[in-house]
């Protein structure tokens, strides 16, 4: 009786057990979030409106309905409200992920990799 | 342009290109590298403290999960003082145990019954009762779930393994930031003699949010 659309649906239960961050980026993004809610950077209310927004936009440019891309919108979320309760501007963010590219691609493997501090921004 | 000089090996080039793949492969994703430009410049401005980060994420991949939750459900089952304290007032009730976080701070328990079964979603993203509960599974957050688990929510509930019968009636409960909410599942049949950590043994994180029902399926027969 199954009806072909309610089978392309099914991976919801297929994904039951399955552990709650894939990377350790997700978990990292998820706990600055809440700890920023819990200092007071911004509501919770905020936090929840601003995800909402993030995941209605991937949904609508028709991205995977995955875990992959539902901490990617945790991301923009938090990148979003931090830029606007904080002075730390998108700019800044680009600026210092390139840091840390460029620290990770001139570390040798298996070194610690460390942000050269000011002098380099 | 040369296209074929012994004096110019292109051993060099994809030596070079192969040396370029390798760092590569050491880059983190681009959303890891965006993150730790994220949590470097919160932690410059004094926004965030590095501990409390490390912290969080070791209590909740290692500590707090269902389990918390779980015995506040036995707990309930086993003492109907603690049930009423549990459906009036249920932060102060899970205070008692002291498991009370901030995402517990609003807190409503739902309670299922012959003739209800209590479902929770979050429409809007993925509000959960974290401190009890851990973080929300990945169904949760999908928006398969958060969609359907309104429109049809006996069609989900079936995916999960529960046919309701017709006369039940689906209670379907949309969390907020403000508001979240806890099921308190049925105690099975047959469990009088069972202790209460051996009930909190008995109840799933799925049957807190209601994608699981009879729970007399998880007594192990010793027979």
């Amino acid at each position: 009786m199954d009806d072909p659309k309610s089978r392309l649906l099914k991976p919801l239960a297929s994904v039951d057990g399955q552990p709650a961050f894939d990377e350790p980026w997700q978990a990292e993004v998820l706990a600055i979030a809440d700890t920023l809610v819990q200092n007071g950077l911004f509501s919770a209310s905020a936090w929840s409106d601003a995800l909402g927004e993030a995941l209605k936009q991937s949904q609508s440019s028709g991205a995977s309905d995955n875990q992959e891309t539902y901490y990617q919108c945790v991301l923009n979320a938090l990148e979003g409200l931090v830029a606007s309760h904080s002075d730390i501007d998108q700019q800044a963010m680009t600026g210092k992920r390139k840091d840390w590219e460029q620290a990770y691609l001139s570390t040798p493997h298996g070194q610690p990799v460390n942000l050269k501090t000011e002098q380099q921004a | 342009m040369a296209t074929d000089t012994k004096s110019t090996p292109d051993f060099d080039a994809s030596k070079v290109a192969e040396i370029h793949q390798h760092l590569h492969s050491h880059l983190p994703s681009e959303s890891a590298l965006r993150v730790k430009a994220l949590e470097t410049l919160l932690v410059d401005k004094g926004l965030v403290n590095p501990k409390t980060i490390d912290a969080w994420i070791e209590a909740y991949t290692e500590e707090i999960g269902p389990k918390r939750g779980a015995m506040v459900v036995a707990k309930a089952w086993c003492d109907p003082e603690y049930k009423a304290r549990l459906m009036r007032d249920a932060p102060a009730a899970i205070d008692e145990l002291g498991f009370l976080g901030k995402a517990t701070a609003h807190l409503k328990v739902v309670e299922n019954t012959d003739e209800v079964h209590n479902l929770v979603v979050c429409t809007l993203c993925s509000c959960y009762p974290f401190s009890i509960l851990g973080i929300a599974p990945p169904w949760y957050k999908a928006a398969a779930y958060r969609s359907r688990a309104v429109r049809d929510p006996r069609g989900v509930l079936s995916e999960f393994g529960i046919d309701l019968d017709v006369d039940i009636e689906v209670h379907v409960w949309d969390s907020t930031a403000e508001l979240r909410y806890l099921v308190l599942p049925q105690r099975p049949a047959g469990t009088e003699d069972m202790s209460e950590e051996e009930l909190a043994g008995l109840v799933s994180r799925n049957s807190m949010i209601g994608t699981d029902r009879d729970l007399g399926e998880n007594i192990e027969d010793d027979g």
